[in-house]
């Protein structure tokens, strides 16, 4: 049967082993438009992930304040609770994804697979600084997100792994994503932007995607942000929102395509990240 | 679909057999491509044709079906894949000549002018009603977001949607007053 159904992950990891060529495929949201289109050469074996348990599931671990999230969840899943509550800016970005019939299908590790500037589950794993686990056969491997993403649609799975799922830190503040695009639903994105704050830690954590060949994360918005506002009393001035802006889209890097022009998707980072701090700290001095 | 039947190429076989679980009956797909598209083997292989083809991107809705119980676009789901799992198509909803109280709150409401997308708007309002017996027009409008219709402008779309939930509201209500 050239199309396999594996329902474990050692089955799954196996079954690539002996067939390095297989199409690895989830929610077939990405996969599949490149077949219809003729665009990705048509496959000889195929190894269907979404019944794999260990992948098909989450476990919250709250002595680390960490959930990993198996590859094979869906978006309709990450955007209810408990890890809408957990997580708040993935169920977030989740929620902005195509479409009802996308979300239930599409998965976060399907995302990471791709792994396009666009795809709206990575500023959130960019700006939580997630770990990637990859399961290959001497075992799982596992590294940082910004380290996983090497470029367009480029990433650092090797083709005899499978990405297992991510670890994200559960974090104490607001947090948040925003997207910009033509219309409110199935879009692709234009401009992303993810603030995530953690107030034990007085640390704020801004990533941007859709203007660079990857995710980035902005170290200067973020350090002056963080030694500029109040986190004792969720305030923050004006200068201080609109820095983080400017800020922000100094460090994006975008390109004029049909989408959209290089300085429009600036702009627009620089009025997602500034709306985003202000919604985590809506006090103005 | 395209093959590659470039020189040196491997010519694909169509030989892949398989079984899939069609509103609620086994159905033998044969001499299958292993690349096929649910939406193609239901209308190709399986004569069901009531689920529309469009755009094959998932863009549009119009090959809406449920695979084990979630809605998704059918084009997006490479059939072999889905075996063993339960399918159900807009042919499995109601019966030829006694249609759903979807279905009629449609024809009713204006909600169908050229009818392409309506086999899939059934199947997502299904589902919506489903998950929120009594949707307000925004969560309307954000669970029906993958399903294009380009004649009737969504108003009576809506509209239908409302008047399936108000009709299945009051005739519970009645039937707790009966009781
Ligand atoms: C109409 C439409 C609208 C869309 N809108 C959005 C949007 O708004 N935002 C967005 O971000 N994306 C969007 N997408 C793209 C897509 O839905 C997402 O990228 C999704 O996360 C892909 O997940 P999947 O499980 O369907 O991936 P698949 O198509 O199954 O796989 C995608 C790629 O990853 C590889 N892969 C998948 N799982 C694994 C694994 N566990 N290990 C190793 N490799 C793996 C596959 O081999 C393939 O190369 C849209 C797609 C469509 C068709
Ligand atoms: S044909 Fe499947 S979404 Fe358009
Ligand atoms: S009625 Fe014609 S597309 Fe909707």
């Amino acid at each position: 049967m050239p199309v396999l159904v594996p329902t474990s992950l050692d089955d799954a990891v196996s079954m690539l082993a002996d067939a390095p060529d297989a199409l690895v495929l989830t929610g077939g949201t990405d996969a599949m438009v490149e077949i219809n289109m003729g665009h990705r050469r048509p496959p000889t074996r195929v190894i269907a992930l979404n019944r794999v348990a260990e992948l098909r599931s989450w476990t919250y671990h709250p002595d680390t304040a960490s959930l990993r999230i198996g590859a094979a969840v869906t978006y309709a899943e990450l955007m209810e609770p408990p890890i809408a509550d957990l997580v708040p800016a993935l169920a977030q970005a989740a929620r902005t994804v195509g479409s009802p019939q996308i979300r239930h299908a599409g998965t976060l590790g399907g995302n990471l697979g791709t792994c396009s500037p666009a795809g709206d589950g990575l500023p959130v794993l960019a700006a939580l600084d997630a770990v990637v686990h990859l399961a290959g056969p001497t075992g799982e491997r596992s590294m940082p997100v910004a380290e996983f993403m090497v470029g367009v649609k480029r990433n650092a799975r090797r083709p005899d792994e499978l990405i297992a799922g991510v670890t994200l830190p559960v974090l104490d503040g607001y947090q948040g994503y925003s997207k910009v695009g033509v219309r409110n639903a199935m879009v692709i994105a234009l401009a992303t932007a993810c603030v995530a704050v953690d107030t034990p830690s007085r640390s704020i954590r801004l990533a941007i995607g859709s203007v660079a060949t990857t995710i980035l994360r902005c170290g200067e918005a973020e350090a002056m942000a963080t030694a500029d506002v109040d986190f004792a009393t969720g305030t923050a001035s004006a200068a201080t929102v609109a820095r983080f802006g400017e800020l922000a889209a100094a460090a994006s890097r975008p390109i004029d395509d049909h989408r959209a022009t290089a300085d429009y998707r600036q702009h627009a980072i620089s009025v997602l990240s500034s709306r985003l701090l202000r919604r985590a700290f809506p006090n103005e001095s | 679909m395209s093959h590659d039947a470039g020189a040196g190429a491997v010519p694909l076989g169509f030989h892949e057999q398989y079984s899939l679980h069609v509103n609620g009956e086994p159905r033998d797909v044969l001499d299958a491509w292993i690349g096929e598209s649910l939406l193609y083997v239901l209308r190709e292989r399986l004569g069901l044709m009531g689920s529309k083809g469009a755009c094959e991107q998932g863009e549009c809705g119009s090959c809406s079906v449920l695979v084990d119980g979630e809605l998704v676009c059918s084009c997006l789901v490479m059939a072999a894949s889905a075996i063993d799992q339960p399918i159900v198509t807009i042919e499995g909803v109601a019966p030829v000549g006694s249609p759903s109280d979807v279905q009629s709150a449609f024809v009713e409401a204006g909600a169908v002018q050229c009818g392409f997308c309506t086999p899939g708007l059934i199947m997502a309002t299904n589902a919506l009603l489903e998950r929120s017996a009594t949707p307000s027009e925004l969560e309307i409008r954000e669970e029906l977001s993958g399903n294009v219709c380009r004649c009737t402008g969504y108003g009576r779309i809506i509209e239908a949607v409302q008047r399936v939930a108000i009709s299945r509201q009051s005739a519970a209500v009645d039937r707790g007053s009966a009781r």
